[in-house]
């Protein structure tokens, strides 16, 4: 079962990759990305016992991480039907097969324990975006190509030396060598303190910079900003969460250390650092998409922070992994095809989104209030839950920058998305062939009642399964 | 064969400051060829014989040794550059600032706890001396191919600290580690050669037109 989650996208990607016509491919894609959501529920409901010697374990943490994917590549894939024909001009193979290497690698990162495996796996989904973010083959993609490459890459080989370090620590202890999860907590008290100091730090800051937490963020609004909508909703609710959850190991295995309030405080201040940041950049930026890139920086910084807090927060962490994948979506795949019908990302050509495209821009604002943590939408209930979580706690001051960059980044956010859905169409604003059609705003659509959805109820076995993935997290006392 | 790796390691931190301090690139990319190939005689030196050794040293050879700086060389003749010019930071403050970030990492790592076959190597300093130089080379350079073989460096840094997890680390991952950094340079050169085509020089320097305002 686990074999077929990793090995089905990478049929897709060898059938997509032969597939002559550009038209046909993008189905054939979706097709592929439907049976990975439903082998994705079948593991979920039917969870398979640890196999190969502990190397493949599918726990809750992995779980969740797995369905916010699955789910969001599935309507990426949809929309990609609708999206790319109108982006004939040039061949979309490579994002196909892009996108179906990145999900099995994505895939494998949810469901191994074994920490070098892991690194593999992110190492390889970072790779496989970078031609996605050059689809357009012009200066500005290959320089977003060229920045994302190298912070990622580099970001991904300290988080590598961390993982060596955290090795040799049970080299040192004269303990079973090993980088399973499972074995690491069971022998963290033995492993000397300096090294696993050290390589709490590397793998902080490595990971930390694949999911963009300020102050290594400066890759994020350039590559999705250039990146097609659909790759960047990949990007922003996809590869983010994988980052999100090796940090999670880290996590889990600082539990088992004594490390954990030394990892606690760095995450928090890391966290709040990134939404201050957000905050300043996202005031007066008049390119949408580039605005999402800031939105998307707040939003790890929500859940590093949350993370760090722990008690009642990390439920909202969790939760907000979904929530904000789902909406993320949204967001991009309507700016997506806000881009085509303007040919253009700057705020000073796009005007009066409602009038031109009511669907799309019915959906961007939808988006904006879901994303900025109103009600009744999903990220509502994780923003509230972390927010009374640290008041609970008495982090007062946490509470209170939390809140006030929540404020500015709604303030700076309207202050762009209003003026750009609301107002008549500019009489210079060039026509284009696009025009709203089911395969173009379905899929936002759908992502926009989910997140509706899981706003106002979970579902009995999502609860559970939230529930069970925060004990796995929870402080001993 | 200990005093014989440690003499290998020492080469490794002299090539280090040649990248640090040479601005043409074609020299710097041997540089970095012949540090590879070090690095792929490495393992031999401090475990027993096996046909698992014998391949991995085969593959790190011809992967670090030929085939990158092959790529690396043709990248240069297509822009048709030679030298790395202005650097951000100067070849004298970089080599001074890579002495001393060597000269760190010889104190860290004599703070750390070392397993007690391993006490009498150079390996932890020698690592991180060359991951905190390919770090520097990284930053401080505009081209574009300076850029790779700081980040050459830096995977060389890692791979020497790997040296001393064989046991940890099951081939399969390392197999996977490797290929990895391999595919990685591969779609960077790749990336090169377009950005050359975009921009008609591999300067990255250039590459601003998406600066905040």
């Amino acid at each position: 079962m686990f074999a077929a989650l990793i090995i089905l996208p990478l049929i897709g990607a060898a059938v997509t990759w032969l597939i002559p016509y550009d038209r046909l491919r993008p189905k054939v894609f979706s097709l592929f990305a439907l049976g990975h959501l439903g082998l994705t529920v079948q593991l979920l409901s039917n969870t398979p016992p640890p196999s190969a010697g502990g190397w493949f374990v599918l726990d809750a943490l992995g779980k969740i991480v797995l369905l916010g994917t699955s789910v969001l590549f599935l309507f990426c894939a949809v929309y990609s039907i609708g999206y790319l024909y109108y982006r004939r001009e040039r061949s979309n193979r490579i994002l196909c097969v892009g996108m179906l290497v990145c999900l099995s690698a994505a895939s494998m990162v949810t469901i191994t324990h074994h920490l070098g495996l892991m690194w593999v796996a992110l190492e390889t989904t970072t790779i496989s975006m970078a031609p996605l973010i050059y689809f357009n083959r012009n200066a500005r993609s290959i320089e977003a190509t060229w920045k994302y490459l190298l912070i990622c890459s580099v970001g991904v080989a300290l988080a590598l030396i961390g993982l060596y370090f955290l090795a040799y620590a049970t080299i040192v202890a004269k303990v079973e060598p090993s980088l399973l999860l499972d074995d690491l907590v069971r022998d963290a008290g033995k492993l000397s303190s300096g090294w696993v100091h050290a390589a709490f730090v590397f793998l902080l800051v490595g990971f930390g910079s694949k999911m963009g937490l300020a102050p290594l963020h400066s890759w994020k609004p350039d590559a999705y900003g250039e990146a097609p909508g659909l790759v960047g909703a990949m990007l922003a609710g996809g590869l983010v969460n994988l980052a999100f959850l090796a940090l999670l190991r880290v996590y889990q295995l600082c539990l088992a250390t004594k490390e954990i309030t030394f990892f606690q405080n760095a995450l928090v201040s890391m966290g709040l650092i990134s939404m201050v940041f957000a905050a300043i950049f996202m005031a007066r930026q008049a390119d949408f998409k580039r605005m999402l890139a800031y939105s998307s920086v707040e939003h790890v910084g929500i859940m590093a922070v949350a993370l760090g807090l722990g008690g009642k927060a990390i439920f909202g962490a969790l939760f907000h992994i979904l929530a904000n994948s789902l909406s993320k979506g949204v967001m991009f795949l309507a700016s997506g095809n806000i881009h085509r019908s303007y040919n253009s990302k700057n705020t000073s050509q796009v005007k009066g989104v409602l009038r031109r495209l009511p669907w799309s821009g019915a959906l961007f604002l939808a988006g904006f209030i879901a994303i900025t943590g109103s009600p009744p939408f999903a990220p509502f209930i994780s923003e509230f839950t972390i927010i009374s979580s640290a008041f609970i706690q008495g982090r007062v001051v946490v509470a209170l920058i939390f809140i006030v960059s929540l404020a500015i980044i709604f303030i700076g956010m309207a202050l762009t998305v209003l003026p750009m859905v609301m107002g008549e169409v500019p009489q210079e604003s060039e026509s284009t062939s696009y025009r709203d059609t089911v395969w173009t705003v379905g899929p936002p659509l759908g992502l926009l009642l989910l997140v509706f959805l899981l706003g106002v109820w979970i579902p009995e076995p999502l609860m559970s399964l939230l529930n069970e993935a925060a004990a796995l997290l929870e402080v001993p006392r | 064969m200990i005093s014989l790796a440690d003499q290998f390691l020492v080469l490794v931190l002299l090539i280090n400051f040649i990248s640090l301090g040479t601005s043409r690139l074609i020299f710097s990319i041997r540089a970095v060829a012949a540090q590879g190939v070090i690095l792929g005689i490495l393992p031999g030196l401090i475990h027993p014989f096996s046909w698992h050794l014998v391949g991995i040293t085969a593959v790190i050879i011809a992967a670090k040794g030929f085939i990158i700086p092959l790529l690396l060389n043709r990248a240069v003749r297509s822009a048709e550059i030679k030298r790395e010019v202005e650097p951000f930071l100067g070849y004298v403050p970089t080599l001074l600032l890579g002495a001393l970030f060597t000269a760190l990492s010889f104190g860290f790592a004599g703070k750390l706890p070392l397993a007690p076959e391993h006490q009498n190597y150079m390996f932890v300093p020698a690592s991180i001396a060359t991951l905190m130089s390919g770090f520097l080379i990284l930053t401080t350079r505009r081209k574009a191919i300076s850029q790779v073989i700081g980040y050459l460096v830096l995977e060389n840094g890692i791979f020497i600290f790997g040296l001393l997890l064989a046991e940890a680390m099951p081939i399969m991952v390392e197999a996977g580690a490797l290929l990895d950094l391999l595919v990685g340079t591969f779609v960077m050169g790749i990336v090169i050669n377009h950005i050359s085509r975009e921009f008609s020089s591999l300067d990255t320097s250039r590459l601003t037109s998406l600066k905040e305002e």
